[in-house]
């Protein structure tokens, strides 16, 4: 199919870019169109101007600040998945980047685009919430932080003000943390039933810290704050971790579709989060 | 003068088809522009079930760029009704089927308007003015509802049962009543044969230029020969001047096999505007109006002794027609009617279908059509029936498949197996696969608890190719005949040119036929020029489908090279002054016997008919000839397929640890394709197990619209296919040959769910119902039975 | 609606560079094939699902990626470079290392689905000269075939690896 028609914008600083969002309700932002452009084909979507941002200088990119690593919101999966920054960093980042989709999109789709489209089947955006990332925005009035666990707040729904756009992500340096995630789907091409983020540290046999986070077990990420809880100070040893993971289903509100029922997908989060977490530790 | 020239038949070949398909080259329907050429959009209904109350175009019409807008109403006398040539029974019911919904709509997705604009943007766009007013009504959705009459997709005809045949081997005097059947053990099992779509790659596209009265139409189709004569039938227009080009096709498996609303939406818009029509459907449209396949409830019973002798098949189908009847729809599962015996000798056979109206897309051949459906109900029990005896699946199959030195065998069906070599394939395939070993390896998985269970699965299949005797079809009830056609013509310098009434879509014939001609005539391949898929220069065929195009098409060009040949042979025997007697033909040229260095080929005789200087008195200056064959009986390939499933019982996930293939498609004339045919369709057949269903909601919306939701596997998604072959010539061509398009697609299916069973029996599991996703195999290992 | 208003695009597709001015909305696969005459890429879906539209692009001086031709807007290609499956083969016509494993490996039947194949299997070898047969699968898992169950598209890019590694190996003069 055929969008239907639009006009088109292509800003070179954020400031004009979020100039045309506010001039117009039914603009949007085009940031790597892998998400927008389906939509837009399938008529879904019919905005009247596109905000592209391909061409902002400044939006891309790898950089250390302090001790926060900072990803520009244009930076491409292929380019977060490759980066050494943050593979160094955020190895869970690179990691779940290099599951999005297929090469194709990876090459067009970015770390922005993903985070700000806000689909609960998306893996991006779990991730983010367990690497307590905070998201870099700016509007009319300037620039403002929002905390991965409070930009969705439902179906394809953000904090983001409509004149709003994501310009980067800050995720706090961490090294030597170990990763995985498991993303569980019916065909490389599907999207994933269930997700399961998660970084933990490990000293001397026993988890330290742990972060956990689910994809598609509600309409927005979710942190497995209790059994992040129960992880910490548990030996590395599975039966261990299979204990503390038993009700990472809880508190998750899980959609029944096609792809999956929610009593399914609360059994699979269970499974899944265990083996992931043993993934890591390597047990 | 001649030298020896390497056989070509069983040569693998490399492809003359690639050239332009790997460089961009290529001559796809939606590459055709016009000049003047205006662009169709369809507006589809939302409903699966309504009256079209009003619909008002005239908004559409005001548009920029619109020249046309129209609805059935505005064609209703012209339109006419798409055809079904495959009445099975005397007393079908089959209802009118409007290329443009008049008063009703019966499935979502059926075409109600069409827009003609200046591009297809216009055109879209447009769409969204047409205002179409709908009365909804309740869809009858549920197969066995339907069944029931609850609800009626057709209330005219007070019924949604199109018609009911039945084959029972005492009354058709080819086997025993099943009634009568020793049955010490019986095995009573009901199967889902899920709805599938096709899912060719290219979208199916259609371009109609109405001349001056003389159309010429490009189509995505696998038919352009019967295209043809349905345009001539429907439109009224002479066959004469209709000539039909189908170009490059973007495969097809079935799903080209069809008369289309679209192909007639385009027809009517080019006779109403007098300009050239082009409509390419989206994936969307594909998904919603191309045709579906199987969707069929199966309940099979097997009768045997204790021994496991088998002594009864009993099958009652429900087949799901769609809102309507399609182009040979209704015989899809006839054609599986003759398959449920399969490779076993089984002394009585009754087989029950009623196909059924729904509000849902048509179904109709796919893949296999009928075979695999037939195929993987009588597999799938026969494990259940070993399980019961506690046999060995393999061991059970073994002692009652027909035996080499038993060919040829006539079924129960009262079909004659010509040849095959059952035993054969099977060893094969078990030493490739290593069954012991990967038993010895299930025993210990189950012994430890292992949460990835493994199992193994085999699936021994018949299929029968080469559609079709047309004495057998015309018995079946069948329009048309199952001929087909080949033209040879020896130019001067000697070089070839092929017309053949089959019509590629990605099976190579341009490739094989070559071989078999250069074989024949003792020309190069590349000397050989195969022209198809256009009915002014192939202006008889019946085309491409139920893997006939070799068994069938290919012998009817081997007959039209002998007689080039024999015309050939008098020629040479003049120039050699010889009688034709004294010839032989060897190394490419005929050769007098004993002086093999006096030697004419087949491009001397070309040249000197040419010339025509000096014939010899009653010889044509020719060196054409067509053949028609028509086989006296199908073909019959056959295999063994091996499958290992590593079942996780955790999270349901399967993954193919191994697949073996071993089949049988009599002689090959080229191994590269048939190797990428049996890869091909045990990807389908895989998918069917795995991966793919066509969903409908409560409300009869297509909810697998697009590739996000109806899966297809990619590469990741599958495993590497190790395929061998036997080879036991059929004795019932010239060839020898089987036919092998959908082979794979047929034995692949039961064998995956096989061996996911089988992995799970200690579960006390049963059945999984396909396709068998992580979700299924996981209840299925929750509940501890059928899912 | 419709009234928007058509934008320049300046695209070098091939080695030829186009100037068009394109409705926003035109998507880069069909300013290819409709505007450009470039209808060796096709498109397989609307989805972004079956690759079929694949193409390489990148800004101009720049490397190119494979992307997928139906979820790029011709108005994004402005600048950038693209490399369809038609300029893929060398000037004199010689085929690509893929292109060349795909004929001699049989990797195709209704070939439809070959040009986006062949122009994903470019990229993934560029990134990944030496891939294992998961990574090729994995590699090509945007790319549908219907035909072949991929087994020979793997073994053509393994062969069209192989190809190139060895073209890599040679002496500067002795690759063309």
């Amino acid at each position: 199919m055929i969008p239907v028609a639009f006009d088109y914008v292509r800003p070179s600083t954020v400031d004009e870019a979020v100039a045309a969002l506010a001039a117009d309700e039914d603009a949007k932002v085009l940031a790597g169109g892998q998400s927008l452009l389906p939509v837009l084909r399938l008529r879904l979507a019919a905005p009247t101007v596109l905000v592209d941002l391909g061409a902002v200088p400044g939006l891309t990119g790898v950089r250390l600040d302090g001790g926060d690593l900072v990803v520009g919101a244009m930076t491409t999966h292929a380019e977060v998945a490759a980066d050494p920054l943050v593979r160094e960093y955020a190895p869970l980042l690179a990691v779940a980047a290099g599951t999005v989709g297929d090469r194709q999109v990876r090459h067009r789709g970015t770390l922005g685009g993903s985070l700000a489209h806000a689909d609960p089947a998306a893996d991006l955006p779990a991730v983010a919430a367990a690497l307590d990332a905070v998201y870099e925005v700016q509007g009319p009035s300037g620039r403002r932080t929002i905390p991965a666990a409070d930009f969705a707040v439902d179906l394809f729904t953000t904090a983001l003000a409509p004149d709003e756009v994501v310009v980067g992500v800050r995720v706090p340096a961490a090294a030597g943390w170990a990763t995985h995630y498991e993303k569980f789907h019916r065909t490389a091409q599907a999207w994933a039933i269930v997700g399961v983020a998660v970084a933990v540290q490990r000293s001397n046999g026993t988890i330290g810290e742990a972060r956990v986070a689910l994809t598609n077990m509600g309409p927005v990420p979710h942190r497995a704050r209790d059994v992040e809880a129960a992880l910490a100070g548990a030996p590395a040893t599975a039966d261990a971790v299979a204990a503390a993971c038993s009700s990472v289903a809880v508190g998750t509100d899980p959609v029944d579709d096609l792809s999956a029922s929610a009593d399914y997908r609360r059994e699979l989060a269970r499974v899944l989060t265990t083996r992931a977490v043993c993934r890591a530790l390597g047990v | 003068m001649t030298s020896t020239i390497e056989p070509q038949v069983g040569a693998a070949r490399k492809r003359k088809e690639d050239a332009r398909l790997i460089t961009g080259r290529t001559r796809w329907t939606d590459n055709i522009a016009l000049p003047g050429m205006l662009h169709l959009a369809i507006l589809r209904s939302p409903h699966a079930s309504a009256r079209i109350a009003s619909i008002d175009v005239s908004a559409a019409k005001r548009r920029p760029g619109v020249v046309d807008v129209f609805s059935g109403a505005d064609v209703r006398d012209i339109q006419g009704s798409l055809p079904c040539a495959w009445p099975v029974t005397e007393d079908i019911v089959h209802p009118v089927r409007p290329p443009l919904a008049d008063g009703y709509v019966r499935h979502h997705g059926e075409a109600v308007a069409v827009v003609v604009a200046r591009d297809r943007s216009a055109a879209i766009d447009a769409l969204e003015d047409i205002e179409v007013e709908y009365e909804p009504l309740a869809p009858v959705l549920d197969l066995r509802a339907a069944y029931e009459d609850t609800g009626l997709v057709h209330p005219d005809k007070g019924t949604n049962k199109s018609y009911t045949w039945v084959f029972d081997s005492a009354d058709a005097g080819t086997g025993s009543s099943v009634s009568d059947a020793a049955a010490e053990v019986t095995i009573n099992r009901q199967y889902v044969q899920q709805r599938l779509i096709p899912a060719f790659m290219e979208p199916r596209s259609v371009v109609v230029d109405p001349g001056m009265g003389e159309y010429t139409i490009w189509s995505a189709t696998q038919i352009p020969h019967i295209l043809r004569v349905f345009y001539a039938l429907l439109t009224g227009v002479p066959e004469h001047k209709i000539r039909v080009i189908a170009p490059d096709v973007g495969g097809g498996f079935g799903g080209k096999l069809q008369v289309t609303p679209e192909e007639m939406i385009a027809f009517l818009a080019a006779q109403r505007v007098g300009k050239p029509v082009k409509y390419t459907e989206t994936r969307s449209d594909t998904m919603l109006s191309a045709h579906h396949g199987r969707d069929q409830l199966q309940d099979i019973t097997l009768t045997a002794t204790r021994d496991g002798t088998l002594t009864g098949i009993h099958v009652k189908l429900i087949a799901n027609m769609g809102a309507y009847l399609g182009l040979v729809g209704p015989g899809v599962p006839i054609l599986g009617a003759f398959m449920y015996n399969a490779i076993y000798k089984v002394p009585a056979y009754r087989f029950e279908c009623v196909g059924v109206f729904t509000n849902t897309t048509i179904t109709d051949a796919y893949r296999g059509a009928g075979r695999p459906e037939a195929t993987y109900a009588i597999e799938r029990a026969m494990d259940e029936l070993a399980v019961e005896l506690g046999m060995d699946p393999i061991e059970l199959r073994r002692k009652n498949w027909i035996k080499a030195e038993e060919f040829p065998y006539t079924t129960v069906c009262g079909l004659v197996y010509d040849s095959g070599d059952y035993d054969a394939a099977t060893d094969k395939a078990l030493e490739l696969f290593g069954y012991a070993e990967l038993r010895a390896e299930q025993e210990r998985r189950r012994a430890s608890g292992d949460p990835v269970q493994l199992g193994l699965g085999v699936s021994t299949y018949t299929e029968m190719c080469g559609l079709a005797p047309s004495r057998i079809l015309g018995a079946l009830r069948y329009a048309a005949g199952g001929w087909e056609s080949a033209s040879v013509r020896v130019l001067p310098t000697g070089k070839v040119e092929v017309v053949t009434g089959t019509s590629p879509h990605g099976q190579g014939h341009v490739t094989a036929w070559s071989q078999i001609v250069a074989d024949e005539l003792g020309v190069a391949f590349e000397d050989v020029e195969v022209l198809h898929g256009d009915t002014r220069t192939s202006h008889k065929g019946l085309d491409t489908y139920g893997s006939r195009s070799l068994a069938v098409g290919g012998v009817a060009l081997v007959e039209a090279c002998r007689k080039v040949r024999d015309k050939a042979r008098v020629i040479a025997a003049h120039m050699l002054e010889c009688s034709p007697d004294d010839l032989e033909f060897t190394g490419g040229a005929f050769r007098v016997r004993g002086t093999p260095d006096a030697a004419r080929t087949v491009a001397d005789a070309a040249f000197a008919v040419f010339a025509a200087h000096d014939l010899p008195d009653g010889v044509e200056a020719s060196l054409d000839a067509d053949a028609t064959f028509d086989p006296q009986t199908f073909s019959f390939p056959h295999g063994t397929h091996l499958c290992a499933t590593e079942v996780d019982t955790e999270t349901g996930h399967v993954r193919i640890r191994s697949y073996v293939a071993v089949d049988d498609v009599g002689r090959v004339v080229n191994p590269l394709i048939v190797e990428g045919q049996v890869h091909g369709g045990v990807a389908q057949g895989i998918a069917q197990a795995l991966h793919e269903e066509a969903v409908y909601d409560a409300g009869g919306t297509l909810l697998t619209g697009s590739f996000v939701e109806y899966t297809i596997p990619s590469a990741a998604d599958l495993p590497t296919i190790v395929s061998d072959r036997t080879e036991t010539p059929a004795t019932s061509n010239p060839l020898g040959v089987k036919g092998v398009g959908e082979a794979g697609a047929i034995a692949a299916t039961p064998a995956v769910v096989n061996a996911i069973v089988d992995a799970l029996r200690p579960y006390g599991v049963n059945d999984v119902p396909m396709p068998c996703t992580p979700e299924r195999v996981w209840r299925a290992v929750k509940r501890g039975g059928v899912a | 609606m419709s009234s928007s208003h058509r934008v320049r695009v300046s695209v070098d597709v091939d080695g030829t560079r186009y100037v068009d001015d394109v409705e926003p909305r035109t998507l880069l696969v069909h300013h290819l094939r409709e505007q450009l005459g470039k209808v060796g890429t096709v498109v397989g879906c609307d989805t972004s699902n079956c690759g079929s539209c694949t193409v390489l692009m990148g800004s101009a001086d720049g490397a190119q990626h494979s992307v997928k031709s139906c979820s790029v807007l011709a108005v994004q290609a402005d600048g950038a470079s693209v490399t369809t499956v038609e300029g893929l083969a060398g000037p004199g016509g010689e085929l690509h290392a893929v292109q060349q494993a795909f004929h001699e490996l049989h990797a195709l039947q209704c070939g439809f689905c070959t040009p986006g194949m062949i122009m994903s299997a470019v990229d993934l070898l560029r990134d990944n000269p030496d891939p294992s047969d998961a990574e090729v699968r994995e590699g090509l898992s945007g790319n549908l075939c219907r035909c072949t169950g991929y087994q020979n598209i793997v073994r053509a890019v393994q062969s069209a690896a192989a190809a190139l590694r060895a073209q890599a190996e040679l002496p500067e003069e002795a690759t063309v």
